[in-house]
């Protein structure tokens, strides 16, 4: 690592609430952390879970989420059916080992631009505790892993007369990293 | 995923300086040399002020010259002028929705104070939007017709300004009040600021007006339980409430209620504020619209006394002597149930207007417990000369005041109730002072703790007052109290108060007390406006669009509101608001369509296994499932445009234009492809 | 079955406010409550301590709080108005600030003590209206006071700055109360005005002003006695009075505590309530005393 890290957050946030109040903090000047890139989407019902470990799995060290307040989604449900993602969403993330507190899920109204600020500095903090997660890197690390492994079998194969696997052969297999996806 | 190093892409790319609101922050010439490394980007450049003309046409020139196929342009919030530069695009020959932007002003120049950090995080969303818009597709706009008629929920000045304006421009309105008469709040004032023209003198004309305009359906006592559809075409349906009358035979002679067994009045009367009486059978005011009577079958002899939310029950125990006076008229019908009306509209006008501060929630200053204590609206019915006292200003205790102090700020201005100030107080109590000096020619005090007069005429209003010997004391009034200290003291109302610019605590004994009571939002302004699909603000007011920029509209094509709903304002400003909002449904009803944001979903037939999930999910009922196919089909008409079915399809096969998968991937992987 | 609960009484109550006690104790046991003294308790410091060091005044008060939960009762009852709130406020600060939590338990440890922040403090009033319920109180009237004109005055300390149990402007409590036994209670808008407080020991002139002010209004509602909820309020109000005639004009009216007139109202005796300890003394009306007689 060259550069000393800093935690890098992808937020979702769903255009008639939170966008908006993530707008609203902007014209009132409120100062917040600068690790948030924001992704608009129409409705936090938008948000599929794959976002979320394609966010993690592309370097991102955490995930935040914002939606309309329960009652007040602009398309009336959508934020329901999110929360029903998320929670499921968390439970298998963290059998996968990342911390639950690297997603979160606000409900931030149109008018709640200081929330906004609250909640991102909050996750920064957060998150700076945690440390970075770097999926990335881990990725590189078990396909070198895996390389040797390979390489390996491939050398007890030839050492035992087996038939060489062409699967061995490869050193570096596309279709491994799609399975990130 | 790599993104496509496809030379069919060429993308445009321009950073914004926005004067100094970006390029203070954000180093745009090095964001452009960024950008312009980045796959697919043909040119890019930086500019001071991207939405000005010369912006505009320097994008459409480079669209031409260099035959860009999509165009970023990294600036303000997509919520301002995401429109402006589609436009551009557009007249320039390319599709609109080849257009993406990135908000590097509100959510990054206005909200960090780190240069290099803010231009870094530039940096990241551009590349997020340069790669997500080689995967933008072509999109048309759909166009939705919009129903020619309106419906204005709220009869008072607003609803009925904005409901008169459309209907003399020919539109047919629906004017849903909830009371048994239009005229709202203005209907109960005595005179006006600042010029004190007769509230009901200048609002009855308009009142007779609505009520026999032939393009007008005043459904009155009604309310609005339910709408549904969308933007140019809303289905709303309207209860009725049962008056016990039938409107359309009622003449308003009020025989019955001269004729009615209660010889005199005996219940609180809610049009005097509860200052007055009235009978079971009764009109809200005698210039009320329409004319005609109701009953209230709480207090009335004919019904029996139910338990509260069970429907009243005729107990046909009464003479009915209203009925004998009523004669071959025949309006009296006990039998009357409340019905239920669906009503057609492409566009609603929301002006429910606002409800008073309850005063009994600051108990220092005594209202419920001194009947010397009233609120400002008691006061307008006073003074009014069709009030309870015929004009004549005289106390529950039957007494003249010969001394009056006037409290500004009650529930306004107030960390322990209401943060906000009410805007009208100031102003509608120096009027008070001056109507009352008028009436009683009592020593008057105004307790203020600043004189807020920014209106036309206000201030020299307020100069007319001082000169009047009306006594303003700078301070906020600490409690009303009838312990006496100081002799001449007894039987009064002592008003303690830290007389700010004098320097020390005063008592001041007085006879009357008025209490200026701040507006809020109506007690049910959060059913109301979800019934609405509104937002509110953290107070209750409806929220607008845009505080400057769209002040009558809200997030939702084809709703609007005006009037005090959306904040405390007087009645200049409603009327205008009134007028605004008439004006932006006319627009869009003169168009006679609506171009709805492409954003809709659909499913690709040949990936749908037809496992069902969708279907319960769409809120719009727009997913339906064909058997004889196995597979699901969304309606296009229908569509929002949420994506909550598009998250949830578990083979991947609805896409939604605009917000697709892979768009979105492919803006995940631009921001975060910068370290 | 008797709910008990610790008791923390406070200088006053054991001297010059011994008459709140005395009747305290009696009213509370015949509505089945057990008052549990704590045991080897402090001075809580009162308004003196706080004015001088808030941190220590803290330690002192809450080596009190620990000592009831080291007694296991759930709640503690504190009737002085001064050591009502200075326990509230040391409760208050403590769950605001860890480290002032910490200062405190450093301390206490010293004393094999440890105070966690969360055993309730409580009025009794508010046990006696909220809790126990008017209903079992008038269950337990014997002699309604029927005809005995009483102001209620809750002076400022249970109601400023926090008010946890009642209306701060104007609190109801102990007029729903002395209504519960039969008293005429008289609208008095002094109810949580100042007495004086310590102001009558170190500068009498605008002290007992303040004092007279209360004791003028009550006889001008009408009232045959004043009842109050603070030792210090009716010493004030009761110890003062040849000094206030000579100032403004003698106010003679008795002032006693509301547990008094409860007591009364239970049919106990005057002598056993402490009534003898007041210089003025309370006249019941003349049906009462027949009654009583």
């Amino acid at each position: 690592m060259t550069k000393e890290w800093k935690p890098r957050i992808v937020a979702f946030f769903c255009n008639w609430c939170t966008y908006t109040a993530a707008d609203l903090a902007g014209v009132s000047r409120l100062k917040y952390a600068s690790n948030i890139r924001v992704i608009r989407l129409m409705c936090s019902g938008r948000v599929d879970p794959q976002f979320i470990l394609e966010a993690l799995a592309q370097g991102a060290d955490a995930v935040l989420i914002g939606g309309c307040h329960p009652f007040d989604c602009h398309y009336a449900e959508g934020n329901y059916k999110c929360l029903r993602r998320f929670e499921m969403l968390k439970r298998l993330l963290q059998q996968m080992g990342i911390e639950q507190d690297r997603v979160r899920l606000e409900w931030i109204s149109a008018a709640e631009g200081e929330k906004v600020r609250r909640v991102v500095n909050e996750m920064v903090e957060t998150i700076k505790k945690l440390g970075p997660l770097g999926l990335p890197k881990r990725f590189e690390e078990w396909d070198r892993e895996m390389e040797h492994f390979a390489q390996r079998v491939q050398a007890c194969d030839a050492a035992c007369g087996a038939p060489q696997c062409g699967h061995a052969a490869a050193s570096h297999n596309p279709t491994m990293e799609s399975a990130h996806v | 995923m790599e993104p496509k190093n496809n030379n069919d892409v060429r993308i445009g790319f321009y950073v914004c300086h926005c004067g100094h609101n970006i390029a203070a922050m954000v180093d745009c010439p090095e964001v452009a040399r960024f950008a312009q490394q980045l796959p697919n980007v043909v040119l890019s450049r930086d500019y001071k002020y991207m939405c000005s003309d010369p912006g505009q046409e320097l994008v459409q020139k480079d669209i031409q010259e260099f035959r860009l196929n999509r165009v970023v342009v990294a600036s303000c919030s997509p919520l301002l002028h995401e429109h402006t530069f589609r436009g551009a695009c557009e007249a320039a020959g390319l599709n609109p929705f080849y257009f993406q932007m990135v908000n590097i002003r509100e959510h990054n120049s206005w909200v960090h104070t780190d240069r290099a950090e803010a231009t870094e995080k530039a940096k990241a969303l551009v590349q997020g939007a340069i790669e997500r818009v080689a995967r933008h597709k072509k999109l048309e706009q759909k166009k939705v017709p919009i129903h020619p008629d309106v419906l204005v929920v709220g009869g008072g000045i607003a609803g009925i300004h904005a409901a008169m304006t459309l209907a003399n421009a020919g539109k047919k309105v629906y004017l849903v009040e909830r009371e048994p008469s239009i005229g709202g709040h203005m209907a109960k004032f005595d005179k006006t600021f600042p010029t004190l023209d007769c509230a009901a003198c200048i609002l009855t004309p308009k009142m007779s007006e609505v009520g026999s305009h032939p393009n007008i359906t005043l459904l009155s006592y009604s309310e609005v339980t339910k709408m549904e559809g969308y933007v140019g075409n809303y289905t709303v349906t309207v209860k009725r409430k049962p008056r016990y009358i039938i409107e359309d035979l009622c003449t308003g002679c009020q025989d019955c209620i001269t004729n009615c067994v209660f010889k005199e009045p005996k219940f609180p009367d809610e049009f005097n504020e509860g200052l007055g009486k009235r009978r079971p059978v009764y009109i809200p005011f005698p210039q009320a619209t329409p004319q005609v009577v109701l009953i209230d079958p709480e207090v009335c002899l004919n019904f029996k006394r139910g338990k509260p939310g069970q429907e009243p029950v005729v107990s046909d125990r009464c003479k009915k002597t209203c009925v004998e006076a009523c004669g071959e008229k025949k309006a009296i019908d006990f039998t009357q149930k409340e019905t239920f009306e669906t009503l057609k509209v492409g566009t609603i006008i929301v002006a429910t207007g606002f409800k008073t501060f309850d005063a009994e929630r600051i108990p220092q200053y005594g209202y419920g417990r001194y009947p010397g204590v009233y609120t400002a609206l008691e006061i307008e019915r006073l003074v009014n000369a069709s009030g309870p006292t015929g004009g004549h200003v005289v106390m529950r205790d039957g007494r003249e005041p010969k001394s009056i102090g006037i409290i500004h700020c009650v529930g306004s201005r107030d960390k322990k109730t209401n943060r906000w100030c009410s805007r009208v107080c100031c102003m509608y109590s120096m009027k008070l002072a001056h109507l009352l000096k008028e009436h009683t020619g009592a020593e008057i005090y105004n307790f203020y703790i600043d004189m807020r007069t920014p209106g036309k005429g206000y201030e020299e209003f307020y100069d007319k007052l001082l000169e009047e010997g009306v006594h303003f004391i700078r301070g906020r009034v600490g409690e009303v109290t009838d312990w006496a200290y100081a002799p001449g003291e007894d039987g009064k109302l002592v008003i303690r108060v830290e007389d700010t610019l004098a320097g020390y605590v005063r008592r001041i004994p007085v006879d009357m007390v008025v209490l200026s009571t701040g507006l809020e939002p109506q007690a049910d302004a959060q059913e109301v406006r979800r019934l609405f699909n509104m937002s509110c603000g953290s107070e209750g007011f409806f929220l607008e669009r845009h505080p400057k920029l769209a002040p009558v509209n809200t997030f939702n094509d084809g709703i609007y509101i005006a009037g005090a709903c959306q904040g405390p304002r007087d009645i200049p400003d409603t009327v205008a608001q009134a007028g605004a909002a008439a004006a932006e449904a006319m627009a869009l009803i003169d168009k006679g369509y609506i171009e709805q944001e492409p954003n809709t979903a659909y499913v690709l037939a040949e990936e749908c296994c037809g496992c069902k999930s969708c279907l319960p999910l769409c809120p719009y009922t727009a997913i339906t499932f064909d058997e004889s196919s196995g597979k699901a089909t969304i309606n296009e008409a229908l569509c929002k445009g949420c994506g909550t079915c598009v998250a949830s399809c578990p083979s991947g096969s609805i896409v939604q234009n605009l917000f697709d998968d892979e768009e979105i991937f492919s803006e995940i992987h631009g921001v975060l492809a910068y370290d | 079955m008797a709910v008990t609960y610790s008791y923390y009484p406070g200088c006053s109550l054991k001297g010059t406010g011994r008459a709140y006690e005395e009747s305290l104790l009696p009213v509370m046991r015949a509505l089945d409550i057990e008052l549990v003294e704590l045991d080897d308790w402090n001075c809580c410091g009162a308004t003196a301590y706080m004015a001088v060091d808030e941190l220590k005044a803290c330690v002192m008060a809450s080596r009190n709080l620990a000592l009831a939960e080291k007694a296991g009762h759930r709640e503690v009852v504190a009737p002085c108005s001064a050591c009502y709130l200075v326990l509230n406020k040391t409760k208050h600060y403590i769950h605001e600030s860890p480290s002032v939590h910490q200062v405190v338990n450093t301390a206490l440890k010293q004393g094999n003590l440890a105070y966690s922040g969360n055993t309730p403090v409580r009025h009794p009033l508010d046990i006696l209206v909220h809790t126990v319920g008017l209903d079992a109180v008038k269950k337990r009237v014997t002699t309604p006071l029927k005809g005995l004109k009483v102001a209620p005055y809750y002076g400022c300390q249970i109601v400023r700055p926090y008010s946890t149990f009642d209306d701060q402007y104007n609190p109801t409590t102990m007029d729903r109360l002395l209504e519960a036994i039969g008293c005429t209670v008289v609208p008095f808008p002094l109810k949580t005005r100042c007495c004086g407080g310590s102001l009558t020991g170190t500068l009498p002139e605008p002290g007992l002003l303040c004092s007279q002010i209360i004791l003028k209004e009550a006889l001008k509602r009408g009232a045959d006695c004043i009842a109050t909820v603070c030792p210090l309020c009716q010493f004030n109000l009761d110890g003062y009075h040849d000094k206030i005639a000579a100032k403004w004009g003698a106010s003679r009216i008795p002032t006693v505590f509301f547990t008094q007139l409860m007591g009364l109202a239970f049919g106990l005796g005057e002598r056993e309530l402490g009534l003898h300890r007041g210089f003025i003394p309370l006249q019941l009306p003349a049906t009462l005393r027949a009654a009583a007689a």
